[in-house]
Formats: C-alpha cells, sequence, structure tokens
C-alpha cells in the first residue's frame, strides 16, 4: 500500500460521553472456532467408523476378523468380496458424498438462495438426457461409456443454463430461471426417447436411480482425481464467497468480480456433480439438504460451510448406503432411494418452516 | 484546483436503456469530504456505484488515480476505495464481529489468511462506530441504527484513503447522525477523501468541505458550502422556497424552509 495515502487509525471512540466499553487493543469475542474445531474432529471419526461399517456389512455382514482377513489375507473367503465389491463401493461412496455436499454448499452460496442445489444448473437432466441418447442414437451400452456422456451432458447442460441466464450478467435469480427451463427441457427430451425406444429405457433405468452398486465397474482413479481437483478450487472459493454474501455490490466494493467468481462457482459445481452424477445417477437432496444442515451448526462463514458440508456429504452418503443394504437383506434399496426417503420429509420440513435462512 | 483521485469524464450513466446520467463530468477533489445532495430519484446512488465501479458507465470514464477504474485489479481498487451501498444485504446468523471482520477481504490472500494485524483494525473500526458492545450479536436481531453502525465499520475495516458513502446516516436517531459526521470529519481530518450522500441540508451545510448537488441526472452545482447553498441554488434544486440564516453553532449556511416558517406556533 502507497504511504501517501496510509490508513489513518480510528482508536479513539468518537462522542466522550458516549465512551466505548474495553481497550480496542482486546481482541474482539467472536469466533466459535473451538466448536467448530470440535465437530470437524467429529465428524472425522463418524467417517471413520461408517468406513469400517460400509466395508462390514452388505448382504453378507462381516465381523472385524472377517474384514481384517479380507483386506490383508488374499487367500481369505472375505478377500475377493472386500477388495472387489465393499472397498471400491466404499470410496465411491465417500467421493460421491464429497462433491454432492460441497456442489451443493457452492450453489447456495454463489446463488444465495438457501434452496438451490446442483440440480438447478441442470447437471442431472444434462447427465440424463446425454445418457439416452448414447443409447438409443449411438448404441452405446457399456457402463464406461455411459458415465463419460453422462458427464459431457451434465457440463454442457451447465454451461448453457449460464448462457442462457445471460452469461457475464447472470444474476441469481436469472441463473434459477435458466436452471428451470434448460430442466424441464431436458426431461422432455429424455421422456420422448424413452417412449420411442424401449431400451434406452433399461439403460436409463438402470442408471437413473442413483446407486453405487456398479462401483467395482467405475475408474474410481480419474473419478477421484476430478473430485479432488474441483474440491480444491471449490474450497479456495471460501473467502471470495463470503464477500458474495453481502451482496453484489458489496462483494464489488471489497474487491471480488462477482462475474469471474460466478463462472468460477460454476466449473467447479458442474465437475463436482457432473461426476458424481454420471458415476452413480442423479442422487437427490444430498446437495440441497447437508449445507442447511451444516449451516446450522457453523454459522455462515463459507470457510467453515465449505469443508464441513464436504465432510457431511461423504458421511451421509456412506450412512444412507449401509442403511439401504442392510435395511431390506438380502435385498437391496439404492442409496438414491434412501437419500429421498430421508432428505423428501427434511426438505418439506424446510420449506414449510418458512424461517429459510437469507443468504 | 486539488487533484482528483477519482473522477467521471463525460460518463453515460444508466440501467439497460434507461439513462440516469448523460455526459456527467465529476471531481471527487482530493483530501475534500465531499456531499452529495439532491432530491430523490435524481441519480446520486448512481454516480456513487459508477465512480465505486459498480456500474459501468456506457460511454465515458471514470478514473481513479488518473487511469480508468475498470482497467485497474478490483482488488487493488478495493485497497484505494470502499462503498457503504444504500440498502446492504447481510446473511441470516452473521455475527458484527464477523461482518466487519469481511471487511478485511481486500487484505487478505490464500497465504496471507487472518493476522494479528487484521484483528486490531477491526476492533478499532468497532470502536470508532461504538459497536463493540455487539460484538458477538446477530446482525438480524439489531435495530436499524445499530446495523447501519456495523455496516460503516465494515467499510471503515476496509482502511481505504477513499470512502464513498451512500446515505450514511439513515436510520440513525440524532445523536447517532451526529456522531457518525463526526466521524466522518475525524476521517477527513487524518486525511482521507470521503464522499457521502446526504439529505440533511444544514448537516451537510456544516460538514462538508465540498458539495455537488445534483438534479435530474445533472450537476447543478459545486463548490464549498458557503457559496452554494443559497436560496436561489436550494429552490433550484429542490423546489423549495426557503430563506438561509447563519448556523449560530458553527456559522455555516442553516436553510429554513419558507412553508415552515410561516406555520402558526
Ligand atoms: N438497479 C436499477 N435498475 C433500474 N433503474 C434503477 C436502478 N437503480 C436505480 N434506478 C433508477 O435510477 C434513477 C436514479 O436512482 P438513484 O438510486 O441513483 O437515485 P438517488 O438519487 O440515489 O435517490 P434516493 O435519494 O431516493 O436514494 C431512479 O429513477 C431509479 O428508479
Ligand atoms: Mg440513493
Amino acid at each position: 500500500m502507497s504511504t501517501a495515502h496510509r490508513a489513518p487509525d480510528l482508536a479513539q471512540p468518537l462522542a466522550a460521553g458516549r465512551a466505548s466499553v474495553g481497550a480496542a487493543s482486546e481482541p474482539v469475542p467472536r469466533r466459535r472456532t473451538g466448536r467448530r474445531v470440535t465437530g470437524l474432529l467429529v465428524l472425522v471419526a463418524a467417517i471413520a467408523v461408517l468406513t469400517v461399517l460400509s466395508v462390514a456389512l452388505g448382504a453378507r455382514a462381516m465381523d472385524l476378523g472377517e474384514v481384517w482377513a479380507g483386506l490383508t489375507d488374499p487367500a481369505s473367503n472375505a478377500y475377493p468380496v472386500v477388495t472387489e465389491l465393499r472397498l471400491p463401493r466404499t470410496a465411491l461412496g465417500l467421493a460421491a458424498g464429497a462433491a454432492l455436499g460441497l456442489a451443493g454448499a457452492l450453489m447456495q452460496a454463489m446463488t444465495r438462495n438457501p434452496l438451490a442445489d446442483p440440480g438447478l444448473l441442470g447437471v442431472n437432466t444434462g447427465a440424463a438426457a446425454a445418457v439416452v441418447t448414447a443409447a438409443y442414437f449411438l448404441g452405446f451400452s457399456s457402463f464406461t461409456q455411459t458415465i463419460m456422456f453422462a458427464f459431457l451432458g451434465a457440463a454442457v447442460a451447465s454451461v448453457a443454463t449460464y448462457l442462457i441466464a445471460g452469461a457475464a450478467t447472470a444474476t441469481p435469480a436469472r441463473l434459477a430461471l435458466a436452471g428451470a427451463a434448460v430442466t424441464a427441457a431436458g426431461y422432455a427430451y429424455v421422456s420422448a426417447i424413452q417412449l420411442m425406444d424401449a431400451a434406452s429405457l433399461e439403460t436409463m433405468r438402470f442408471w437413473s436411480v442413483g446407486s453405487l452398486v456398479n462401483a467395482h465397474t467405475v475408474p474410481i482413479v480419474p473419478v477421484a482425481t476430478l473430485i479432488g481437483f474441483a474440491s480444491v478450487v471449490g474450497i479456495l472459493l471460501a473467502r471470495p464467497l463470503n464477500a458474495l454474501a453481502l451482496g453484489d455490490a458489496t462483494a464489488t466494493g471489497l474487491g471480488v468480480d462477482p462475474r469471474v467468481l460466478r463462472v468460477a462457482g460454476i466449473a467447479a459445481i458442474t465437475v463436482l456433480a457432473g461426476t458424481a452424477t454420471a458415476v452413480c445417477g442423479p442422487i437427490v437432496f444430498v446437495g440441497l439438504v447437508v449445507p442447511h444442515v451444516v449451516r446450522a451448526f457453523t454459522g455462515p462463514d463459507q470457510n467453515w460451510v465449505l469443508p464441513y458440508s464436504m465432510l457431511t456429504g461423504a458421511a451421509f452418503l456412506l450412512l444412507t448406503d449401509v442403511i439401504g443394504r442392510v435395511a431390506a437383506r438380502p435385498a437391496e434399496v439404492q442409496v438414491g432411494i434412501v437419500c429421498a426417503v430421508v432428505g423428501g420429509p427434511f426438505f418439506i420440513y424446510l420449506v414449510s418452516r418458512r424461517k429459510v435462512a437469507r443468504l | 484546483m486539488t487533484a482528483s483521485p477519482l473522477a467521471a469524464r463525460e460518463a453515460t450513466l444508466g440501467y439497460g436503456r434507461t439513462v440516469i446520467s448523460a455526459d456527467l463530468t465529476v471531481d471527487i477533489p482530493e483530501g475534500e469530504f465531499t456531499v452529495i445532495m439532491g432530491p430523490n430519484a435524481c441519480g446520486k446512488s448512481t454516480l456513487l456505484k459508477a465512480l465505486a465501479r459498480m456500474l459501468k458507465p456506457s460511454t465515458g470514464t471514470v478514473l481513479l488515480d488518473g487511469r480508468d477504474i475498470h482497467s485497474q485489479p478490483t482488488r487493488a481498487v478495493a485497497r484505494r476505495l470502499g462503498l457503504l451501498p444504500q440498502s446492504p444485504t447481510a446473511p441470516d446468523g452473521i455475527t458484527v464481529a464477523d461482518l466487519v471482520a469481511r471487511g478485511r477481504y481486500p487484505h487478505q490472500g490464500i497465504l496471507k489468511q487472518w493476522s494479528a494485524d487484521d484483528e486490531r483494525v477491526v476492533a478499532e473500526a468497532m470502536e470508532a462506530t461504538d459497536i463493540r458492545d455487539l460484538a458477538s450479536r446477530g446482525v438480524d436481531e439489531l435495530s436499524g441504527g445499530q446495523r447501519q453502525r456495523v455496516w460503516i465499520a465494515m467499510v471503515l475495516a476496509q482502511q481505504t484513503p477513499l470512502l464513498l458513502l451512500d446515505e450514511p446516516t439513515t436510520y440513525l436517531d440524532i445523536t447517532h447522525q451526529i456522531e457518525v459526521l463526526d466521524l466522518c470529519a475525524k476521517l477527513h481530518r487524518e486525511g482521507r477523501t470521503l464522499v457521502a450522500v446526504l439529505h440533511d441540508l444544514n448537516q451537510a451545510a456544516r460538514y462538508a468541505t465540498h458539495l455537488i448537488a445534483m438534479r435530474e441526472g445533472a450537476v447543478v452545482a459545486e463548490g464549498p458550502p458557503a457559496d452554494i447553498v443559497t436560496a436561489e441554488n436550494v429552490e433550484r434544486v429542490f423546489d423549495l422556497p426557503c430563506r438561509i440564516i447563519d448556523d449560530p453553532e458553527s456559522g455555516t449556511p442553516l436553510v429554513i424552509p419558507k412553508a415552515l416558517a410561516s406555520a402558526p406556533r
């Protein structure tokens, strides 16, 4: 900073008679850091426990000894189940849950809309439209091909939403409207194709429930890399998003360009939600509900909301997947359905409570 | 004439196709306490937004330190110039101290996290606006006047040599109005350049060192208050017949509306 315009001291209170309490150098009591650090530790512990449960529980439940053998002893009966099915499934649950939780928190912060969710960018419909297109027009049916197309579709839909919302001039309200339009058009297209072609209906049914069943066929390394990279970008947006929470005008005054921030945010959300959706199918409510629960605990500081949403999303998806596996043994309830069963009523409660937090 | 750190040059300002100000040229003089006044909807906030790069002129330019403000990195601008918008919004559940702390944004970076220096500046800004007692309260549970002082503290925490304040005294009781204006006067004495929109002509006349009077998007008169606050000018700007007397307290012009003067006592 230039010394010529050295910003002056403000230390003195103004009106002598209404003098303030305490010296200016005294730290201001405000950070709920202790509680929030404790919460993080609890979350990490919960994820560790859920990870063990997710490896141990399933159609065939194992005790800890069997799990250990399954991890370490290639000769054991448990080994193929643990390494080929349960570990990939657990890893995918963690990665997808973290991605959806963070994407939801970013979406709500970016649009200053507490009921926004990544689906609002058209990510889910975009992926679905691409899946039916691949099945119907191109005859693709392998799982890897399907998820590549789904990811492309998600990306195209969110870019389209952004452009329709006016690109650089997009406002939160216009983004929401454009997202609704893209979603409607996408669903019309998906329905039309499904009516014409039974095979694509079959592919869609397989893909669109939202499930971790196919985890073993997912290329987990590229998926985790994509999610990891987008997560870093997303978490780095915490401070500018804190400024954006004060409105576009104040954010600009503080040195944030809301247009640049929106582009970065949409990019991170698209990769996070697009990857998770492409691989698991649309899993609703994680991105919507998780940031809500988190904000009630952490307060509105995005430096906490974003990492918390990631971890809570991971824990929540793992938990619902485990519930789905044990609730109807030996059959399974898909994680997307468990999420909707848990998330649906909560969403209705939030909306009916009316006092939805302003962002 | 003193140098002008901030100026609009033949700027056309508006929203969409609606033009509010055409070819507006305004200089904010260095080191002065400039007050912008004028009737509602005459374009005061619009001018302030343009000066703070929130609104890009469709023609003409806004110059900060002689260079187009839109060509400069926005964070660098944010360390030179702070703005208090007319009706800012705060997220639910944010505490007073957290909101004030957000004013430190342009001084932080990925590697430069919250420091003792930031802590001190925030404490001082809260001290100066008399809101230390409110530090841990939620912003949404404050009175309008308390909230206004919190926002002023947030802008002060930004520590900019140039400050633009859009109606900083709205919602405030008379004591706090005078306190905020005294605070502005103090910041001005300490070397900052201030621009504020005020509706109270007498306060404007008393505190401003430079006045800009606007009407229908154009600058009608500008200069030192003693020269500008005349019966003709007030009538020209506000359509208000009045008399001007000397403020017995400060010697600055005091506007006495005629209608009020003739009202029965
Ligand atoms: N975001 C906007 N979009 C469209 N028109 C706007 C917008 N903001 C202001 N206007 C219009 O521009 C004109 C000038 O508004 P401005 O806010 O600059 O007035 P002002 O002088 O600050 O008034 P006040 O004293 O009431 O605050 C008004 O007619 C207003 O309706
Ligand atoms: Mg105004």
